[in-house]
């Protein structure tokens, strides 16, 4: 058997390293010390998280798609640390760490992954759909480039509300790709919504390298042509990344002038756990994983005296214990109750008054929340694995009248 | 009464819902300046401005999807789609998006989005303008999916559509935009779920979804006059959710049922309610349930190629016939 040479595809460079980007030079003086040190546990804790999600998945607790952000946290978090408590933050299916960034307990999000009814979504999103209202973090999406879309018309409510809140809409590099890419981008700056999208460029889309899904692979110019600016940062330096975000959402919030962003890093993991990297070297991991974003950060910290590095260790034990908790949180909840499956289709109102008034094969059968009075029969539904709808015959308002009424027999012929 | 045309009527609805509710605006192709493709939203950015009557890009999917993102923090918008076949490049939106977003997020948020659309054949429009898609959105949980075909109810279910919480898929037809019709003063919102009895008869249910309730309701007059036969004829409105009570009382006094559509026969509504009546009512059949639907194939151009391709009341008349066929 030929060995295959591991390239990206056409023999050419590996993943584009861009010129104008300095890794590992010093660019921003660092922020106060309590700054530092929110910065380095959050990105600490989604390391520990994701490596532990990893392993859960491994040992089957987690189902589905499992997509991580190792290598990627300076751009998460350089990213929503730019952001108010009041904004608004949207995200691809690689989410957890936009979640746990934006102060989601670890405790719902990893019980999200177990598909526990004590989740975020309450085991209905999975990895690629949490969320969390009070934290105004409105999603993770599974369809690439499907959440720009959103992202827009939630500045354009912002807009319209005459707030002050900007949306950050993360995608990946795939997603400049996406027709909703050009439609949002043109749409945002038409209509000058309070937008900043930021591209989390990975260097991937799934296994195909940007130089083999993207003719342009500075993806900072591809939205300007449509009239939003774009700016390239660092995404292996948090403080890079704040900044740029930072710059761009105060031409949102006072300008209105949507902006762009792009944040090239590295994933270090594969696409989802399901991926056997065969689309690049190891040679190329290692390259990048030098330039690790949290141990740049933790070794500045410690060079320029603002901790030690018992203090980094510290903090990586707190990150790890916060983890542990988590997962033992989320093993102990329980799945959701099956009698729960119709709930939250639909708002419940004069028109929708339960849920058998819209699946009409299952009158009195899936009630809903607020309708259900025992949970026997949905439940065995649910066990059946379908919405069977034979169980039960309608009981036809007819009939009731004729029961009601004389009591006279129908004559069936 | 006063009586108007199904476009003003809906014109109606949403001005009366607009001065009712700061939330609700407007957004779509040509819906400002040029008035609608159709001309639905005539005079409504001079009353109301361009903030809430927003003519946009030629960008479906994205438009749509921005109505569920402004829907999901507050706003009430409607969003118009020059046809039904336009919707498609937004059905990403629509099902990932709409339909969903309620349920996979555990409730946390909803999505009181209104997406209205013409749809129908008869303008010579050919293969890209002239389908009839209920089925497509009656196929998604989490949509509601309104089809009136009077000025009255495209009035009175328009009002309802934008006061639900819920992503409502509004289809109107094209052919009935001129149509007159008498609608009530000062009328609200009506029920969804409830259909209309428009013709009471003994003898055939015909149930008759969107333009072809007033095709049904032709055929039954043909149906007296030349054959002696009282047709009941029901129009039920909205499909999600259907009155399907209504039905059953029908077809349970009448023992038969024509389902008639102009979307195409396989996976139509028409095999959905059929599926339900024989479900639900096998017993009262004395035949089976027939359906009339529009033709296997993409809408032609051209004029007798069209007319051949969606149902006349001929067809209707043919199919309800056939019921007692076997007697």
């Amino acid at each position: 058997m030929a060995t295959r040479e591991k390239t990206n595809g056409d023999g050419a460079a590996p993943t584009d390293v861009p010129a104008d980007i300095k890794f590992g030079e010093i660019k921003h003086d660092l922020p106060d010390k309590g700054t530092c040190e929110t910065v380095l546990s959050k990105m600490m804790l989604i390391r520990r998280f994701e490596e532990r999600a990893g392993e859960m998945y491994a040992k089957a607790k987690i189902g589905g798609f499992l997509h991580l952000c190792i290598g990627e946290e300076a751009t998460v978090v350089g990213g929503t640390q730019a952001l108010r408590e009041t904004d608004y933050l949207m995200s691809t299916y690689r989410e957890h760490g936009q979640a746990l960034a934006r102060g989601t307990d670890p405790k719902v999000v990893m019980a999200e992954l177990f598909g526990r009814v004590t989740g975020c979504s309450k085991g209905r999103g999975g990895s690629m759909h949490l969320f969390d209202w009070d934290k105004r973090f409105l999603g993770g999406y599974g369809i690439v480039g499907g959440s720009l879309p959103l992202s827009a018309g939630v500045a354009l409510a912002n807009d319209y509300l005459e707030t002050e809140d900007v949306i950050v809409s993360m995608m990946g590099d795939g997603a400049t790709n996406q027709g909703t890419f050009g439609e949002t981008m043109n749409l945002a700056a038409l209509w000058k919504l309070p937008v900043v999208f930021v591209i989390i460029n990975n260097q991937f889309g799934m296994g195909t390298a940007l130089h083999r899904h993207s003719a342009v692979t500075d993806l900072s110019i591809k939205s300007e042509g449509f009239g939003v600016p774009g700016t390239r940062c660092d995404g292996m330096d948090v403080l890079d990344v704040h900044s740029v975000v930072t710059d761009a959402l105060r031409c949102a919030r006072e300008e209105r002038r949507p902006q762009l962003v792009e944040a090239v890093t590295y994933r270090y993991r594969g696409h989802s756990m399901a991926d056997p990297e065969e689309y690049r070297t190891k040679e190329e991991v290692e390259e990048w994983r030098a330039r690790d974003p949290i141990k740049a950060f933790s070794d500045r910290l410690v060079a320029e005296g603002v901790m030690s590095e018992e203090d980094v260790e510290r903090f990586d034990a707190e990150a790890i214990a916060t983890v542990d908790e988590a997962v033992k949180f989320a093993d102990e909840s329980p799945f959701p109750d099956l009698d729960s499956l119709y709930d939250d289709i639909y708002v419940f109102d004069s028109d929708v008054p339960a849920w058998w008034t819209v699946d009409e094969r299952s009158p009195h059968v899936h009630r809903g929340e607020h309708e259900r009075e025992s949970g026997e029969v949905p439940h065995r539904l649910a066990e059946q694995g379908a919405a069977y709808a034979g169980v039960e015959r309608r009981a036809r308002p007819r009939d009731e009248d004729k029961d009601e009424g004389e009591g006279e027999p129908e004559d069936d012929g | 009464m006063p009586t108007m045309r199904y476009r003003e009527a809906l014109n109606q609805a949403l001005r009366e819902e607009m001065h009712e509710d700061e939330r609700v605006f407007l957004m779509g192709e040509d819906v400002g300046v040029f008035q609608g493709a159709f001309k639905v939203t005539a005079g409504l950015l001079e009353e109301f401005g361009e903030k809430r009557v927003r003519d946009t890009p030629i960008s479906e999917n994205t438009i749509v999807g921005m109505g569920v993102g402004s829907a999901m923090i507050g706003l009430r918008p409607v969003v118009e789609l020059m046809t039904i076949n336009f919707s498609l490049l937004a059905m990403d939106q629509i099902v990932n998006h709409a339909a969903a977003i309620r349920y996979m997020f555990g409730g946390q948020v909803k999505v009181p989005l209104v997406v209205r659309m013409p749809q129908g054949a008869g303008h010579q429009l050919g293969p890209t303008h002239s389908h009839s898609f209920e089925a497509f959105y009656l196929h998604v949980p989490g949509l509601l999916v309104a089809a009136p075909s009077t000025p009255a109810d495209a009035k009175g279910l328009l009002k309802a559509s934008i006061r639900d919480d819920n992503p409502v898929i509004f289809i109107e037809h094209e052919t009935l935009y001129g149509q007159r019709g008498e609608v009530p003063e000062n009328g609200g919102p009506m029920r969804f779920g409830e259909a209309a009895i428009r013709r009471e008869g003994d003898d055939v249910t015909i149930i008759g979804i969107s333009r072809m309730a007033i095709t049904a309701e032709k055929a039954a007059a043909k149906l007296a006059d030349e054959h002696d036969i009282e047709a009941e004829v029901i129009d039920p409105r909205t499909l999600r959710p259907l009155d399907l009570d209504t039905i059953l009382e029908s077809v349970q006094k009448t023992n038969r049922a024509v389902i008639v559509e102009e979307g195409w026969p396989h996976g139509g509504v028409g095999a959905n309610l059929a599926a339900l009546i024989q479900e639900q009512a096998f017993d009262d059949l004395d035949a089976p349930v027939q359906r009339v639907t529009g033709a296997d194939v993409p809408m032609p151009y051209s004029k007798p190629l069209e007319q051949a391709a969606f149902p006349h009341e001929e067809h209707v008349v043919q199919a309800a016939l056939a019921t007692f066929r076997d007697l």
